[in-house]
């Protein structure tokens, strides 16, 4: 593998990295707050790429033509929307349930997925949408020996936006009041309770937090690929599952370095093998390291709660 | 101290059953402003169940708690959900077996405890989000109450660490400043001595009637270790089937012979009744 290879497969590993990273949080802060793993949220992601192809389409026709503006707009737009899309979701398919068995919220949870799926198969379609590229600028980088690196100016804001919307995440869940009853919550939900931390509201900010994140992420997809349909949020809610996984659920970071990660062997994937079977690669890694490493990278082994 | 509604806690014909188990049945009693009320009994006899109802954890199957502030406001705690209890009502509560944060520092510990003033300052986070300085001012007090709190318990070296991590004396007193950052009315103590050797007891007792005479506080107190109950309350209400058999004055209590049967039993086990009812 040349130098030029390698470092072009790095850019757009990273590109994917940041895609699979900001889903994963939304698996892995669920996870960890109701320890439930929340399958519908793939679907979320897929919502939150349909209201940001909506936003392009109208924007554009009422005459938008500043593409950054337009971009701004969007992002509050897809975020909006698809938190609320997070909101409902919890409240109904998952709320209800609380205190039932750990089966129960979860084949709801799959059930929410297949409603959410269907929903946009009927509303919009089932076939592809497509949406023509309006970012459109790319940097090529000379690495020596006439060999080139080409950086799009999509590739640098999704990556300078995700790394933009960690930082400030982390931030939050560190060291904001909200960040502490979430934290709160997830050790000892109860507990929290007694000190005054309202916890199912607790709840739906942290389903509204995952599902803006997965729209921030659903509205790069439609950027970056330019075409999405119904069915999009369901590999790639189970690769950032994977990722949620391999980083060790439950963990902040560990998302972001699982999603990292998953991005990176996907994109190196093809240099080496077969790209067929880059899918395999990926599933691959979720079942070793759930032989292997139940705990992923970064998380701790489960302390069982009294 | 100003006069009005000497009972901070009444608490009447309050019932609490579990399909055909009656823990509790037709339990009244009242705690006054200010005092240290013991709630003592033989193991089993429901007194974690009261402390249950008290901080909304179970719906009173019958029964009335209504709790007065000073300010004349009535709380009626059976029909708050837990954390309005603890944010409007300001029972604060801590656990038989310590329920900490475990993975959070024992800093942040009595941060979250002040969680209700923060989310007020903070704007409901909005504030808190943007860093304004009306939030700020309120973090730098939410810290420094928590580092009196520390001082007080003689945890400042330990302030970093995660709480779980801390030696089980220290979480225990780790307990009690995280519902004291609560800001409480009425603290509710369920066997804050459990496990403490005869030093950390007394170091205990100090510190209960210290803190109260210091900050106006109302404690209810679950304890098995009758030294402690004699020695620091104002009123015991003595429990067994969770039927109130006896309230008064600790040297009324103890004199009371359907106390010292519940305590005792029959002469023929008073031994093994003894240290079961003391474990």
């Amino acid at each position: 593998m040349t130098i030029d290879i390698f470092l072009q497969q790095l850019v757009n590993g990273l590109t994917l990295g940041a895609f699979y990273g900001l889903i994963a949080l939304g698996y892995t802060m669920v996870y960890g707050i109701i320890g439930m793993i929340n399958f519908a949220h793939g679907d979320i992601y897929m919502i939150g790429a349909f209201v940001a192809l909506i936003g392009f389409v109208v924007l554009s026709t009422i005459g938008v033509v500043s593409v950054p503006l337009a971009i701004l707009i969007v992002l509050v737009m897809a975020m909006f929307f698809t938190a609320c899309y997070g909101w409902a979701v919890e409240r109904i398919a998952y709320r209800p349930l609380r205190g039932s068995p750990r089966l129960a919220p979860l084949i709801s949870a799959i059930g929410m997925s297949i409603v959410l799926q269907n929903y946009v198969q009927i509303a919009q379609g089932a076939r592809t949408k497509s949406l023509q590229p309006i970012v459109n600028g790319q940097y090529s980088i000379d690495v020596g020996n006439g060999a080139h690196v080409t950086v799009s100016l999509l590739q640098i804001i999704i990556i300078v936006l995700t790394v933009a919307l960690m930082a400030g995440f982390t931030w939050v869940i560190r060291s904001t009041p909200l960040g502490r009853a979430q934290r709160a919550t997830e050790q000892d939900a109860t507990m929290a309770a007694l000190l005054g931390v309202n916890v199912n509201r607790t709840i739906s900010i942290t389903f509204v937090i995952g599902a803006s994140l997965a729209a921030v992420a659903g509205m790069m997809a439609t950027l970056y690929y330019g075409v999405i349909d119904f069915y999009i949020g369901f590999i790639a809610g189970i690769k950032a599952f994977t990722a949620a996984v391999l980083g060790g659920i439950g963990s902040l970071p560990g998302a972001m370095l699982g999603g990292l990660a998953i991005g990176l062997i996907e994109s190196f994937w093809p240099v080496f093998f077969d790209l067929a079977y880059r899918d395999v690669a990926v599933f691959g890694v979720l079942i070793l390291v759930l032989i292997f490493r139940p705990t992923g990278l970064l998380g701790r082994p489960e302390i069982e709660k009294v | 101290m100003s006069e009005p509604a000497a009972t901070l806690l009444q608490v009447d014909h309050l019932t609490m059953r579990f399909g055909g188990i009656t823990a509790i049945s037709d339990l009244s009693f009242a705690a006054k402003r200010g005092d240290i009320t013991a709630i003592i009994g033989p193991n089993g006899a429901g007194k974690t169940t009261v402390f249950n109802c008290l901080t909304g954890f179970y719906q009173p199957t019958v029964g009335r708690l209504e709790l007065t502030h000073e300010t004349g406001k009535r709380f009626l705690l059976e029909r708050m959900p837990d954390f309005r209890i603890a944010r409007d009502a300001h029972v604060v509560r801590t656990f038989q077996n310590i329920r900490l944060f475990a993975g959070m520092s024992v800093l942040e510990n009595l941060v979250v405890a002040q969680h209700i003033a923060l989310t007020r300052a903070s704007g409901y986070a909005v504030a808190g989000l943007l860093h304004l300085p009306v939030y700020r001012k309120a973090e730098r007090r939410a810290v420094e109450k928590a580092r009196y709190w520390l001082d007080r318990m003689g945890l400042t070296a330990s302030a970093d660490q995660p709480a779980g991590s801390l030696p089980y004396g220290s979480q225990r007193r780790l307990e009690i400043a995280r519902a004291m950052c609560a800001g409480p009315v009425l603290l509710c103590l369920d066997e804050p001595a459990a496990g403490l050797n005869t030093r950390e007891t007394n170091e205990l007792s100090d510190l209960l009637r210290d803190i109260r005479r210091e900050h106006g506080l109302s404690i209810l107190l679950i304890e098995h270790d009758m030294a402690l109950v004699m020695e620091i309350s104002d009123h015991v209400v003595v429990l067994d089937h969770g039927a109130c058999i006896c309230h008064g004055p600790p040297a009324k209590v103890r004199a009371d012979p359907a106390v010292i049967s519940a305590y005792l039993g029959t002469p023929e086990d008073e031994a093994i009744a003894l240290t079961r009812g003391r474990s």
